[in-house]
């Protein structure tokens, strides 16, 4: 069995936004000099789902795919020392500015030019853009089943040959399968994801790691980057917050919450 | 331009947030058709559909349409946005809108944009303006595709009033499309009373409640109130309380008059999920938390003492103003 997992490398989420800037002129968030960078949190966790799928699987190859920069291959080195088998980097300045169509186009050719994946795995939507769109793009564009927002992926079938996935839902939670090949995209309720062990990091130094360029996956540039994307960002705010905050006092924490509630009925909120 | 939008149910009823988006497509129509898809619903519900401003209502009727999943919605919004033309197909922004969106983007080669807070037109174009980076920033984006696909966040248009002298078409889908993915299981959570969609009044917890037992703390308090008991994303993910309850970026999207966050620091994937609330008010030991920015109220203090006497308080109150 083997199993791609596509993961992005980005400023890391949890930063207070105050380390970053808005780069009106650029249409860009700028992460302060310095900020850490880390794979999204979700593809971590996709990366989890992969690893737990190989101790079900012994013997399941997983290949983790990024589209980035000289940085990125961080972000490779990390699902490596998780227990990935190998990397794959997409750079090119080709990919530069696209969206999420583009970025769907180039992780596409490059599963389809590792030719043998029968598992797909992302995160439910990188923790900078938010969109959500990438993974289930890549199912499309590969005609794959689609199953959204796991929290458990296993496989079923004598031989592995279908993937069962408990999906996150408003109300509670359903179980879906597919045939493999198939494309699943991960949710936080997977749980936390492994640290990386010492051993597995020393071991990841010595595992394959590729580039590919956009002609090494025989796309046409004028389908990528700014050139094909499909959305233009015409421009980039922090939304305005105009709410002062009234802060209730008193000698004890009782004597606060009595006041609130006569505070809330004179300003006819209740 | 002829808009599509796929009409979510809650029980069987649309959901508050699809009707949203048929007074939306109203303004954006701008006299073209627009055609809501329904599946596993009742034929009746075409002309609630109708009323609430669709002009064609294409309804898989629950007869017919008995096992639903995300590949059976991507094909019959596919084949539904082919048909009549559609060139803005919308979803609500939850799993279900989320889960299709992308998808129908890619097989009707259309833009897409997700998570969307307002869409305009400008100069023939469609501009969608969504929340990224946890929600800390909007972007404005300018779709350059004949076709737009996206999300909307729930409570940010209004729904319009049911007007049952709206005349339209209703077509029938005869049989559902073959399926690539088997649903096996559906766990609902007990429903218990008013989903915190509609509630008017939402009680949250966050990591500060310090364990399942803080929610406790916080049931009274919603009881009082008529509102019901939601939380921020870590409580959830630490098993303290049910995913279903979580409000936030990947969570859900809460429009009440009322949201009194307890012991939530206020993280802006939090407040992307209950930032329309009418009223904030929060509870907090740290008087630096964030969400006493957004908060019209705060209380810096233990939450143990200080709910249980908001609690009491409130019950107190005359009934009347």
């Amino acid at each position: 069995m083997h199993i791609a997992v596509c993961i992005k490398y980005i400023p890391d989420p949890e930063a207070a936004f105050s380390q970053f800037s808005i780069d009106e002129q650029a249409k860009k968030v700028v992460p302060a000099p310095g900020l850490r960078h880390v794979v999204s949190p979700f593809d971590e966790q996709a990366i989890e789902a992969a690893l737990r799928v190989r101790e079900q699987h012994a013997g399941a190859r997983i290949t983790v795919i990024t589209l980035g920069n000289e940085a990125s291959r961080n972000a490779l080195k990390h699902g490596l020392a998780m227990g990935a088998d190998d990397g794959v980097l997409l750079m090119d300045p080709a990919f530069d500015d696209g969206d999420g169509y583009t970025t769907t186009l180039a992780l596409s050719a490059a599963i389809r030019k590792l030719a043998t994946v029968d598992l797909v795995l992302t995160g439910r939507q990188a923790a900078d853009g938010d969109a959500g769109i990438v993974g289930a793009g890549i199912g499309e564009e590969l005609n794959l089943p689609v199953l959204t927002f796991a929290k458990a992926v296993v496989m079923e079938g004598a031989a592995a040959s279908v993937v069962r996935v408990e999906r996150v839902l408003d109300d509670g939670t359903e179980i879906v399968e597919a045939d493999l090949p198939a494309l699943v995209t991960v949710s936080n309720e997977l749980g936390a994801p492994r640290a990386p062990s010492l051993r597995e990091t020393m071991r990841a130094a010595r595992k394959p790691m590729v580039v590919w360029k956009a002609a090494d996956l025989e796309l046409d540039v004028a389908t990528l980057g700014a050139a094909g994307a499909r959305t233009a960002r015409e421009r980039i705010f922090v939304p305005s917050k105009a709410v002062q905050c009234e802060f209730i006092e008193a000698a004890t924490p009782e004597e606060q919450g009595a006041r609130l509630a006569a505070r809330l009925r004179e300003a006819k909120v209740l | 331009m002829s808009v599509l939008i796929a009409i979510e149910l809650t029980g069987e009823k649309p959901s508050n947030a699809s009707l949203e988006l048929l007074a939306l497509a109203r303004t954006l129509a701008n006299g073209n058709p627009v055609v809501a898809l329904s599946l596993g619903a009742d034929v009746g519900l075409t002309e609630t559909l109708i009323a609430r401003g669709a002009d064609k209502v294409v309804l898989g009727a629950r007869e017919t349409f008995t096992d639903i999943n995300s590949d059976v919605w991507a094909t019959c919004a596919t084949d539904a946005a082919r048909k009549h033309g559609a060139t803005l197909v919308l979803a609500p922004h939850t799993p279900f809108g989320a889960d299709i969106a992308p998808r129908l983007a890619f097989r009707l080669n259309a833009a897409c944009a997700t998570g969307c807070v307002s869409i305009d037109r400008q100069d023939g174009a469609l501009l969608c303006t969504r929340a990224a980076h946890g929600g800390n920033v909007r972007e404005v984006l300018r779709m350059k595709a004949r076709v737009t696909v996206a999300t909307l966040r729930a409570g940010v248009y209004d729904a319009l009033p049911a007007d049952t002298t709206r005349k339209g078409e209703g077509i029938i889908l005869t049989e559902p499309p073959p399926s690539r993915i088997r649903v096996l299981e559906r766990k609902r959570d007990a429903a218990e009373g008013v989903r915190l969609e509609d509630a008017k009044v939402i009680v949250a917890g966050g990591r500060g409640l310090g364990g399942a037992e803080g929610f406790k703390v916080l049931e009274p308090l919603a009881h009082a109130l008529g509102g019901v008991v939601g939380a921020s994303r870590v409580p959830c993910d630490l098993n303290w309380c049910s995913h279903a309850m979580q409000i936030g970026l990947t969570g859900k999207t809460v429009t009440p008059e009322l949201y009194i966050a307890v012991g939530i620091s206020g993280a802006s994937h939090h407040l992307a999920g209950c930032g329309n609330a009418k009223t904030i008010i929060a509870i907090n030991t740290d008087k630096d938390a964030a969400i006493f920015r957004e908060a019209r109220f705060g209380v810096t203090g233990d939450f143990a003492k200080v709910v249980p006497a908001l609690t009491a308080a409130i019950r107190a109150l005359p009934k009347d103003l």
